[in-house]
């Protein structure tokens, strides 16, 4: 078993969901990003989300596009997020580390290198935005034998049927699923039919469900962790960093 | 070829929330195409509210003038809103129509998209956003006028560049936000496919046209077929007519700026390499890390960092060749089509006429040098006066 599977293992057993953390690397500096997330990993969440700042960030709401930006101001590239990741695989040898990034940057780095880099930092996974079914072969021949694996995302427009078809062959993964029709960003409401998406993904996939894109507050990851297996929460944790740079005790209080 | 693909370009590298919409405009776009009903009304509508088909012009005084090739201009300019994008913005609009969308977007740079846009709106009775570049609203006010007059909704965008690139970003975070009603009107070659494929279609009028009445009126094919190229929809509309006639030279005009090794300049295939954005892989202006840059050009409309998926295929295979033009240049062109043939082009246009004029010197008076003159220049006065006074004098032809 991978990390991901051990990670889930074990919420499962604690009867509870896993708690997936997104933050933007590099915002609002390389060393307030590794800070925040050493504090996640110690201190609730279960998986890392290490975003990748890009130029043109189209699957993104305000808050993490402006993250993205400020961190490329810096000049934060993706070997500053893999060797961040390295740091964070010492102190935090169980806790699955995924690289969340847009494709043409993963491109552009070479994908071979990439996969090598990755694999060598201690990531277990990558997710890609805009790397749908239709594409992700070519990712995905020079991730799996390097050990690593890939998360699919799942949105509110697709089928059970094609959500299914994402998640075979990354039984070692989990599905990210998109709670709603939009960019991140944190929303007051999640939308009603939310729980039965969830229950119906759930029973479809042999692979655990995580539920995120607008998850800000406790009580949504309370409803998330009814029916999924996981929740996930980015732009509420990377507009705690907007006040000081630091993520309180109150920024992560999600279970 | 893998359906959706030129070679190793094009593609849909889109959010996934975008990917059940892409299939429905992909099955709504082929049940369309064959079906003659959809095609005559596009016909209809070309010709009785565009005023197609666009005549051919014999530049018979700048050809006197270069000595050389003849040119002969495709006026795209004489279309109902002044360029050729009206052509795919009808096709789109109908189709948004068919499959019952309630509400059209679309993305624009020199915002001669966006008033094609808006018109095709008022024309069907939907309503219409345009996103815009903050920089583009500045420079192309007269355009941000006409859509407002139209009834489009312009939202001005100040991120990144604040160009075209950041438009279409925000157009495609509207349309994952909104897809079950809305229906974006992409007007360019670019995007994830079926977009290439179908803007491609509903250009080709261009080409196809002009390939009849070269034969009508000259007797012969263009020795070569030239066009400015941004994201590059007229460029493919017209070469889409030549594609399978060897003997015709397809030459693309791809917006030079400052020079192309100043950095400051829209040239995707002559500076870019290989990369995925906006839902193809295609050559783009990157760094090294895979940032996008921002992109530079006296003309909105080529101020682009892409270029669609099938140029890249026809510059790889050699098909098509593709060249840079500068700012100065363009504005040069501007003036020699102004004064020669009484004909105040688009900036984007006059790349592809300054690439004529310099090539008609060099060839014989039987060539025919074929440029598509994509849209006319009365959106571009204050930006060429201004052009003007901030360089150098250009040398009057």
């Amino acid at each position: 078993m991978n990390r991901i599977q051990n990670c889930f293992s074990r919420t499962r057993a604690a009867g509870r969901p896993a708690f997936v953390a997104y933050l933007t690397m590099g915002f609002p500096s390389l060393a307030a990003s590794e800070k925040a997330a050493d504090t996640l990993l110690s201190s609730g969440a279960d998986i890392l989300e290490l975003g990748v700042p890009f130029s043109d960030p189209v699957a993104d709401g305000a808050v993490i596009r402006a993250a993205a930006y400020a961190a490329l101001a810096q000049g934060v590239k993706l070997a500053d997020v893999l060797a961040l990741a390295a740091r964070l695989r010492a102190k935090h040898p169980d806790a699955p580390l995924v690289v969340f990034s847009y494709y043409n940057v993963l491109y552009a780095h070479g994908l071979e290198r990439f996969a090598d880099e990755a694999a060598a930092a201690g990531v277990d996974a990558v997710l890609v935005v805009d790397l749908p079914l239709e594409e992700r072969d070519e990712l995905l021949a020079v991730l799996r034998p390097r050990g690593l694996t890939f998360v699919p995302l799942v949105a509110p427009t697709t089928s059970v049927e094609r959500a299914a078809a994402s998640a075979k062959g990354l039984e070692d993964s989990f599905l990210y699923v998109i709670t709603v029709k939009g960019t991140t960003g944190a929303r007051a409401e999640l939308p009603p039919e939310l729980k039965d998406r969830l229950a119906t993904l759930r029973a479809a996939v042999d692979v655990p469900i995580a539920a995120g894109f607008g998850v800000s507050t406790r009580e949504q990851a309370a409803m998330i962790g009814e029916v999924a297996d996981g929740f996930v929460v980015g732009s509420a944790l990377v507009k705690a960093l907007e006040k000081d740079g630091t993520l309180h005790a109150e920024d992560l209080r999600y279970y | 070829m893998k359906k959706g693909h030129y070679g190793p370009y094009g593609g849909q590298y889109i959010a996934e929330t975008l990917m059940t919409p892409l299939r429905e405009l992909e099955a709504a776009y082929e049940e369309a195409k064959a079906d003659p009903a959809f095609q005559a009304e596009f016909r209809e509508i070309l010709r009785d509210y565009v005023g197609r088909e666009s005549p051919l012009t014999f530049a018979r005084r700048l050809t006197e003038r270069l000595g050389g090739a003849r040119i002969v201009l495709k006026r795209e300019d004489l279309n109902h809103t002044g360029a050729h994008k009206v052509n795919n913005t009808i096709g789109q609009a109908l189709l948004a129509r068919r499959m019952g969308k309630k509400r059209l977007i679309a993305e624009t740079g020199a915002g001669m998209h966006g008033v094609a846009t808006a018109t095709v709106a008022a024309l069907f009775g939907m309503p219409c956003e345009v996103y815009m570049g903050a920089t583009d609203v500045a420079r192309q006010a007269p355009n941000v006028a006409r859509m407002k007059m139209l009834g489009a909704t312009v939202h001005p965008i100040e991120e990144g560049g604040a160009t075209l690139k950041d438009a279409m970003n925000e157009a495609i975070r509207d349309w994952i936000a909104n897809c079950d009603d809305t229906f974006y009107v992409i007007g360019t070659v670019a995007g994830p496919h079926p977009y290439p494929a179908m803007v491609r279609d509903f250009q080709s009028v261009i080409g196809t046209e002009a390939r009849r009445q070269m034969l009508e009126k000259f007797g012969k094919l263009p020795d070569q077929a030239i066009a400015c190229v941004g994201g590059g929809s007229n460029a493919i509309g017209l070469f889409a007519g030549f594609l399978d006639d060897p003997g015709v030279r397809l030459v693309g005009v791809e917006a030079g700026g400052k020079g192309i090794a100043t950095g400051e300049h829209a040239a995707s295939i002559c500076g870019g390499r290989p990369g995925v954005l906006h839902g193809s892989k295609t050559y783009l202006l990157q760094t090294d890390d895979g940032q996008i840059l921002d992109t530079y050009s006296v003309s909105a409309g080529l101020d682009y960092p892409g270029v669609g998926p099938e140029h890249a295929y026809l510059a790889d295979t050699g098909r098509a060749e593709y060249v840079p033009v500068d700012d100065a240049e363009a504005v040069a062109a501007f003036d020699a089509l102004c004064r020669y043939e009484g004909i105040i082009p688009a900036l984007e246009s006059s790349h592809a006429v300054a690439e004529a004029i310099k090539r008609a010197p060099h060839l014989p008076g039987d060539a025919i040098l074929l440029v598509n003159l994509s849209g006319r220049g009365d959106k571009d006065m204050d930006n060429v006066l201004a052009w003007k006074a901030a360089n150098p004098p250009v040398p009057a032809l």
